[in-house]
């Protein structure tokens, strides 16, 4: 049976994890750190777990991904979760580390203050497996913004569409967004209205190509977002901006929109 | 109104049968000072609203008597009373503080991390401040 009912503050039953394996450490180690890791297994189905892994540190990498990949290539090759470049531009390896949402490329395991790392999925999101969430509801609402130059003028013929520099500069900031939905996942208000709710990302996506020169479609993409729930479900709760790992403000990017269709209207 | 959302929660095993998929942590795992300002906002609101309550009942019997009004003065004056109107006081200024700042970021102002840090110490200072500022002078 699929239990569909959302609860507010709690875990619906069937979500809430449970203590799990504990896989020791070689005995002779001395630098060991307690990873505490989300666990779930379709195939095995049930409510997910928390396993501790004791990894030694001495033969280590130094961030958080490293402890990973150390753990499923020697101890556990059944850990699940996404990783590709490993220096924080693919934004494959987002997860949840002691409270926050980052990239676990980028987060020294020392950066981690006492206690053990606990790693978990990027919250109120479906889990696939493990440290994968399903992510296609996040991508969904990114395409519904149309993040992508719309113009109806043609390009002049045999060179680019040029920007001053001046213009140029009002992208920086907002370019840099990797997609990783740290920010998304981290939102409160995207917890309990992402059905609705655009998030963080998708709105800085959309407020990147709301302030680009060339592009042609400002009003209809002010327009589109016109809309209690898509944009005006942030209450500047703060929480994409701490924890966005490339350091940008989407906080910010939908105050600038809220602020242009304000004085849209005159 | 039905959660699109709900059919996210439906995942496959490897051999194709339909699986309960779980709902990844959120409160229990989320950790940030932000969101508790954001919703001790929200709540001071809510009690705000309750205490208004208070308040048109302390108005009604202002105007209906002495003896309505001694009621009330009565019930302000026992240990809840107090602790309910100091709650209400402490909510009040919260509330107008952080509301002060959701004007200021409507500007378009103060949405940089260290400004948001900064106000959020202001905020809880000037709540304690402007709390203690009242019941001073209104005990003293």
């Amino acid at each position: 049976m699929v239990e569909t009912k959302r609860f507010f503050f709690d875990l619906p039953k069937g979500s809430r994890p449970k203590p799990g394996n504990t896989w020791k450490a070689p005995a002779g180690t001395t630098n060991v750190r307690d990873f505490q890791i989300y666990r779930w297994d379709p195939d095995q189905g049930g409510n997910p777990r928390i396993d501790t892994y004791q990894v030694d540190l001495d033969k280590c990498g130094p961030m958080v991904l490293d402890a990973l990949i150390k753990i499923k290539n020697e101890v556990d090759p059944t850990l699940t979760f996404r990783r590709s470049c490993r220096e924080g531009i693919c934004g494959s390896c987002a997860v949840n580390i002691n409270g926050t949402n980052t990239l676990s490329c980028i987060k020294p395991i020392d950066d981690v203050k006492q206690g053990p790392v606990r790693v978990n999925p990027l919250p109120h999101m479906p889990v696939v497996k493990d440290l994968v969430p399903d992510l296609s509801l996040a991508y969904a609402q990114l395409r519904s913004v149309e993040p992508w130059l719309k113009a109806d003028t043609p390009a002049p013929p045999d060179s680019e569409r040029l920007q001053s520099l001046e213009e140029r500069a009002r992208l920086d900031g907002l370019w840099e967004c990797i997609l990783c939905f740290c920010c998304t996942t981290s939102c409160p208000s995207y917890w309990w209205n992402g059905d609705r709710y655009l998030g963080p990302a998708t709105l800085l996506a959309a407020y990147r190509w709301i302030s680009d020169s060339r592009d042609e479609a400002t009003g209809e993409r002010l327009d589109a977002l016109k809309d209690p729930f898509k944009l005006y479900r942030c209450h500047t709760i703060f929480n994409c901006t701490e924890a966005c790992p490339k350091g940008l403000n989407p906080a910010k990017a939908i105050g600038e929109i809220k602020l242009q269709l304000l004085e849209r209207e005159g | 109104m039905r959660d699109v959302r709900d059919v996210q929660m439906l995942g496959r095993t490897s051999d194709g049968r339909l699986v309960q998929r779980p709902l990844s942590g959120h409160l229990s795992v989320y950790l940030d000072f932000d969101m508790v300002m954001s919703v001790g906002h929200r709540i001071t609101g809510c009690a705000l609203a309750v205490g208004t309550i208070v308040l048109v009942w302390f108005l009604v019997a202002l105007a209906s008597g002495e003896s309505a009004y001694a009621s009330v003065s009565w019930f302000l004056r026992t240990p809840v009373g107090y602790f309910a109107l100091f709650g209400w006081t402490a909510a009040l200024w919260y509330h107008f503080c952080v509301g002060i700042r959701h004007l200021i970021w409507d500007t378009g102002r103060m949405y940089d991390l260290p400004s948001v840090h900064r106000s959020r110490g202001v905020i809880l200072g000037a709540t304690a401040g402007l709390t203690l500022l009242t019941w001073l002078i209104a005990l003293l």
